[in-house]
């Protein structure tokens, strides 16, 4: 008989990376939607450039590198990539500004690093912290007004606009985000006065509770169909919402809760970006300090940093540290008593 | 052990230049590769500073005591950024305004302690200043070519403001090449040159290996060419 002489794996899933991303992107429906319905044709139009622009760029940068094309186009993440930077994106951003952002995050961060599962930085976030570094006027005064508030263009004065043509008026349909208004006006108003502002509506911050509610059921179908786990967005949220009670309690002067879990990029980076499997701590225990970390950030650089959001770039600093979160919590092993962890003093 | 000149000159511009091979002094190499303009300043005044201290370094070199020599070197340098610092002040002010901090802190750029301990302290007079002046000059090279690129994808410009350092008539040099360009703030920004020199170096690798791959076909053909042909008995 002869014996069996391949290694471990044996069992093997059905998953395959192409599933898993065709899963990610209709996770993102939801939220996807609610975006477009509230910022205007501008957010559909980025995602589907963006996504051409990835596709193109991948293909092109795979042959470069004489990797097999179609096998790499057909594992999706690049399409993931696109659509995750393209919701994160400004709804009447430029076409350059996304051409920009994609050929960074897909041939400097992803493939120069070796592709898919070898990037150590989340490629969506390096594109989206490069522009939000380069071209801070179109990524933070082109964030669109909710649509019960204006009559935002119809699709195909946006389409104009977007490749640089037409003459959309942009003043009269883009203003600041909740989090932004709510951090400068609190200096100058009270809790009360603030709220009353028309942008955040009658409950937390119009459109965007719904955008987040969406990428909120979206991440919990990804839980669901076991594509990532709880631990990251359980930590991530929860130490935003604890610093946020804590630390900034007195709705006077910062933030509430509310906005901060509500509004901005909190749920889609919660659900969506801090928990990309090659970019984030593997193990259990690193996932929740990873987690956590990513949450404090966020909440430090809304508050005391000057950018508007700070999702990119909490995930990329936690990226940093990831290597090292795993390196330190490993799981014990089978077989073993406890688990070996760290530099023994042996040594 | 004795190099040629011709060997001194390849070394400095590009078999062991300081910024590609030996990555030393990317302190300055990072930071003021922003124009052009500030890169061929720095530039120069860093090949005044190596040449100026090789040929001291080789002129004091039978007299200094192995033990001492590293003080020794250090002061001959720091009195040469003196010369260096007070000459900039003196005729380009506004280039040396804008370089600030980076023109004294040639002192403390690697590759000029480097070539003072690693070739002037060993090498007669010419050879070193040879060796000082073409190291600086790849250093420079290096330099302006980060330069150009950060430039023209920060601000979309090459050659702007070079009448900080050539005079009056340099204002006409600039060249707008793309017009009514945002400026790139990344390529302005030091990250942009950590990208920008990746792939200058990544280029010379590239070059280097299609060099030594074409030299090797070509020994390849040479002994293929070589081969004796018979010439005895009979062909049939």
């Amino acid at each position: 008989m002869a014996l069996l002489q391949i290694t471990s794996p044996h069992l093997r899933g059905k998953n395959r990376t192409a599933s898993v991303m065709q899963w990610v992107l209709l996770a993102t429906l939801p939220g996807f939607v609610a975006l477009t319905w509230f910022f205007g044709w501008g957010v559909l139009i980025n995602v589907v450039w963006a996504s051409l622009l990835a596709l193109v760029s991948e293909a092109a940068i795979v042959k470069l590198r004489k990797r097999p094309v179609m096998f790499y186009l057909g594992d999706y993440s690049a399409v993931v990539t696109a659509v995750l930077l393209g919701l994160a994106l400004p709804p009447f951003a430029p076409w350059w500004v996304t051409m920009v952002g994609i050929l960074f995050a897909i041939v400097i961060s992803k493939q120069l690093y070796g592709g898919l599962g070898s990037n150590p930085f989340n490629p969506a976030m390096v594109g989206y912290a490069l522009l939000l570094v380069s071209f801070p006027v179109e990524m933070t005064t082109h964030w669109a007004t909710p649509s019960s508030l204006t009559e935002l263009p119809d699709f195909l004065s946006t389409l104009q606009y977007i490749f640089g043509g037409g003459n959309l008026n942009i003043d009269g349909v883009t203003m600041a985000t909740p989090l932004d208004t709510y951090k400068h006006q609190i200096d100058v108003l009270t809790r009360e006065e603030v709220s009353q502002l028309p942008i955040f509506g009658q409950h937390v911050a119009l459109g965007w509770e719904w955008v987040n509610l969406g990428f909120l059921a979206g991440g919990l179908l990804l839980i669901w169909r076991k594509i990532i786990t709880w631990h990251i967005p359980l930590s991530m949220l929860a130490a935003l919402a604890v610093c946020s009670l804590v630390l900034g309690w007195d709705p006077d002067r910062y933030t509430p809760v509310s906005i901060h879990l509500l509004s901005g990029a909190t749920m889609l980076g919660a659900f969506f970006i801090a928990t990309d499997p090659v970019t984030a701590a593997t193990s259990r225990l690193g996932k929740l300090y990873y987690g956590a970390g990513i949450g404090i950030l966020i909440y430090i650089i809304r508050t005391w940093g000057s950018y508007p959001d700070a999702v990119a770039f909490s995930v990329l600093l936690m990226n940093f540290a990831a290597p090292f979160l795993d390196y330190y919590t490993k799981p014990r092993t089978y077989g073993h008593r406890k688990a070996h962890r760290g530099i023994k003093k042996s040594d | 052990m004795a190099k040629s000149y011709l060997e001194i000159t390849q070394d400095g511009l590009w078999k062991n230049n300081p910024a590609l091979v030996q990555l030393l002094g990317l302190c300055p190499l990072l930071a003021v590769t922003g124009t052009v303009v500030n890169a061929i300043g720095l530039g120069l005044a860093t090949m005044l500073v190596l040449t100026g201290s090789n040929i001291a370094v080789s002129l004091i070199r039978n007299f200094v005591p192995e033990s001492v020599r590293l003080p020794a070197f250090v002061m001959i340098i720091a009195s040469f950024v003196t010369c260096a610092e007070l000459l900039m002040q003196a005729y380009t002010y506004e280039l040396y305004e804008i370089l600030g901090i980076f023109i004294p802190l040639i002192v403390t750029n690697c590759s000029i302690l480097g070539r003072a301990d690693a070739f002037a302290s060993k090498n007669p007079i010419l050879p070193s200043a040879l060796d000082g002046f073409m190291m600086g000059l790849g250093f420079t090279l290096v330099l302006m070519l980060l330069g150009g690129i950060r430039e023209l994808i920060g601000q979309g410009t090459l050659f702007t403001g070079m009448d900080l350092l050539f005079g009056e008539a340099a204002k006409s040099w600039q060249l707008t090449v793309f017009e009514d360009y945002p400026n790139f703030l990344f390529a302005v920004l030091p990250p942009g040159a950590f990208v920008g020199m990746g792939f200058i170096i990544a280029l010379k690798n590239i070059i280097d290996n299609r060099m030594k791959r074409s030299a090797e076909t070509k020994k390849e053909a040479v002994t293929t060419g070589s081969k004796r042909v018979r010439v005895t008995g009979t062909i049939s």
